[in-house]
């Protein structure tokens, strides 16, 4: 007998009993389900939540790949740096290896299966408790929450923290669809807030760095923005910022890649073009504004500020988070503004801001989360007034006909 | 029959649960979120809400028929008023450092909405025992609420219970154990007291359905 026709029995023998949702969950995620629908109207329609989810994770498997590659890149890098030893970069020779990814293994893919792991438990758990179906909501999360956190996060705190970002930031609202907040981003936000030292600093970056702290063999893994907040000189080329051959959290430093993401989201549907281009359309914006105070110098050398206020506005664009953030997180459709005219301003105000509080926030150098944390609890004032603006033109259409 | 009638009985447990001036009716939330990051604060908050609401709602009660209605709420703070600062002036004679933590938040216990709620709503229109026992049964339910908050915020957050090392840096540092535990920094700051609250108010209401208004 098949595995799926196992899964079917199972499922017949649990039906009407608590555990059914679980065995459901399983049996539709892995196949198509041996029941069709009777009667009445029929809507044949491919884009189900279920692929909605999985296209989304197609587009994030390349920075996850690329991400465990840079693990171990990023490591063996600042080893080399610490030893004064400076080799040609080569994409196969000292990118693409076998070492590398052996790193990226031992490392990144413990982060992957716990998110997943402890994620879908509580998702199972809230499912067979409150007796509705699993949702597919946190087949995504999964997969972002493993891409935006540093290389050595502790999995223990990655798991305090899904369980906390998935019940209070989504199942307290209801489940999937209903949540207001990011539930990825609130995962992250609460690493930040609860284990400050584990996700900012010169030290969680680069893989074993903070064991190696005091010892001989010290090594350093300072992101590019961190170096900017402090006036340092920074090492990396622009091919290097846009390829993502720098520290960061673990699938966010590749530009390309994420340009690459966003294009198959865009082509299949299922991200807003309009929220993705708005987004770097407000980086942009900021970036220029403080590109212009430091032209006008209003500011000086000595100001703290002055070192990521004088980054040219486009290599805003590629530090950071930014980019992930605009592509991955603020387009989704949950937490988003659902008019076109909405996710414009949404957009641009996310871009806006994060540069706003990557420049000015002095304890921690990167305000993508926070931008769209803030401007997801926005985003429905947002929906509101434009759908009002659209009502008053209309009804001034309206007098202006029968007048 | 013991010392409580039934009825004197339910006007101190009710307060406990079912009728929690924290989790129920959502009043003195500021005073839960502000200075629950430690059990020792929670606790003497606690304690100073006990003695304010107990006496005052006596105090209240016993002069109720003279009280004219347009200036009671006056009155009121008046003897409010005058009862924080007796708690203020003991705290800084007897407990200093804890005054200092504690700092304008005795002073605010004036403006507990707990404490104005009960004098308007019950020590106005009872006698004296029955507002010394509402008064007592609520000051608990608060305190109640502020002790768990702060518990599981010192726990978590620093590691320590009344200042005492229990998990996490804290119990590393005497090298007593290691448990391996990180302090939760979240833990310490407002907002999770208010998530702390939330998830009590939950555990509540999922327990005893009839809580849950519409």
């Amino acid at each position: 007998m098949s595995l799926k026709q196992n899964l079917h029995n199972l499922k017949e023998k649990y039906k009407g009993t608590k555990m059914a949702p679980a065995f459901n969950a399983i049996h539709t995620f892995l196949y198509l389900p041996n029941e069709v629908t009777h009667g009445g109207t029929h809507i044949k329609a491919a884009d189900d939540l279920k692929r909605t989810m999985n296209i989304v994770i197609m587009a994030l498997i390349p920075c996850l790949i690329f991400g465990m590659f840079n693990a171990g890149y990023q490591h063996y890098a600042a080893i080399e740096r610490a030893q004064g030893i400076t080799s040609e970069f080569s994409l196969l020779g000292s990118f693409l290896t076998w070492d590398n990814l052996w790193i990226g293994i031992i490392k990144v893919l413990p982060l992957v299966i716990v998110s997943y792991g402890v994620g879908l438990l509580v998702e199972f758990i809230f499912a067979v408790i409150k007796g509705h179906e699993v949702e597919e909501g946190y087949l995504v999360t999964g997969m972002l929450v493993p891409l935006i956190v540093p290389v050595d996060t502790p999995l223990w705190m990655l798991a305090v923290a899904v369980v906390f970002g998935v019940v209070i930031g989504k199942e307290v609202f209801g489940g999937t669809g209903m949540n207001i907040l990011n539930p990825a981003l609130t995962i992250r936000a609460f690493l930040f807030f609860a284990y400050p030292t584990w996700m900012s600093g010169d030290k969680v970056w680069v893989y074993d760095a903070v064991e190696r702290t005091g010892t001989p063999d010290a090594i350093s893994g300072e992101t590019i923005l961190g170096s900017y907040a402090q006036n340092q000189e920074v090492i990396y080329s622009t091919w290097d910022k846009f390829m993502g051959f720098i520290p960061g959290s673990v699938g966010e430093t590749s530009t390309f890649l994420i340009l690459l993401g966003a294009a198959f989201l865009i082509f299949t549907k299922i991200g807003s073009w309009r929220i993705i281009l708005s987004t770097f359309i407000g980086a942009a914006v900021m970036g220029l504004i403080f590109n212009g105070v430091v032209n006008a110098d209003i500011i000086t050398e000595s100001s703290k500020f002055y070192g990521l206020m004088n980054t040219v506005w486009w290599e805003h664009l590629m530090i950071g988070g930014l980019a992930f953030g605009a592509v991955y997180m603020a387009t989704d459709p949950v937490t988003a503004s659902q008019t076109n005219k909405g996710k414009w301003i949404y957009g641009f105000l996310i871009g806006f801001l994060s540069i706003m509080i990557r420049v000015f926030n002095p304890a921690y150098p990167e305000g993508v989360f926070l931008a769209i944390l803030l401007m997801n609890v926005f985003a429905p004032t947002i929906d509101h007034y434009v759908v009002q603006g659209n009502v008053k033109k209309r009804r001034k259409r309206l007098k202006a006909k029968t007048a | 029959m013991g010392l409580l009638s039934k009825k004197d009985t339910k006007l101190i447990t009710d307060p406990l649960a079912d009728n929690n001036p924290i989790t129920i009716q959502v009043l003195g939330i500021c005073s839960a979120l502000a200075i629950t990051a430690e059990l020792k604060a929670s606790l003497v908050m606690g304690v100073a809400v006990l003695f304010v609401l107990g006496v005052g709602n006596v105090v209240i009660s016993l002069m109720r028929n003279i009280i004219p209605s347009k200036i009671r709420i006056i009155v009121q703070l008046i003897v409010v008023a005058s009862l924080v600062i007796i708690v203020d002036q003991v705290l800084k004679a007897f407990a200093y450092e804890l005054s200092k933590t504690l700092s304008v938040f005795i002073g605010l216990i004036i403006t507990n909405c707990i404490i104005m709620g009960r004098f308007e709503a019950f020590a106005l229109a009872n006698g004296p025992w029955k507002s010394f026992l509402d008064g007592i049964g609520n000051a608990l339910g608060y305190a109640v609420i502020l002790i768990i908050v702060g518990f599981f915020r010192e726990l978590l957050g620093s590691g320590t219970l009344f200042g005492i090392p229990v998990l996490g840096d804290s119990i590393k540092k005497t090298g007593l154990y290691a448990t391996g535990y990180e302090n939760n920094g979240f833990m310490l700051m407002p907002p999770m007291a208010l998530i702390i609250v939330g998830l009590i108010i939950w555990v509540q209401r999922s327990r005893n359905k009839a809580l849950i208004e519409d």
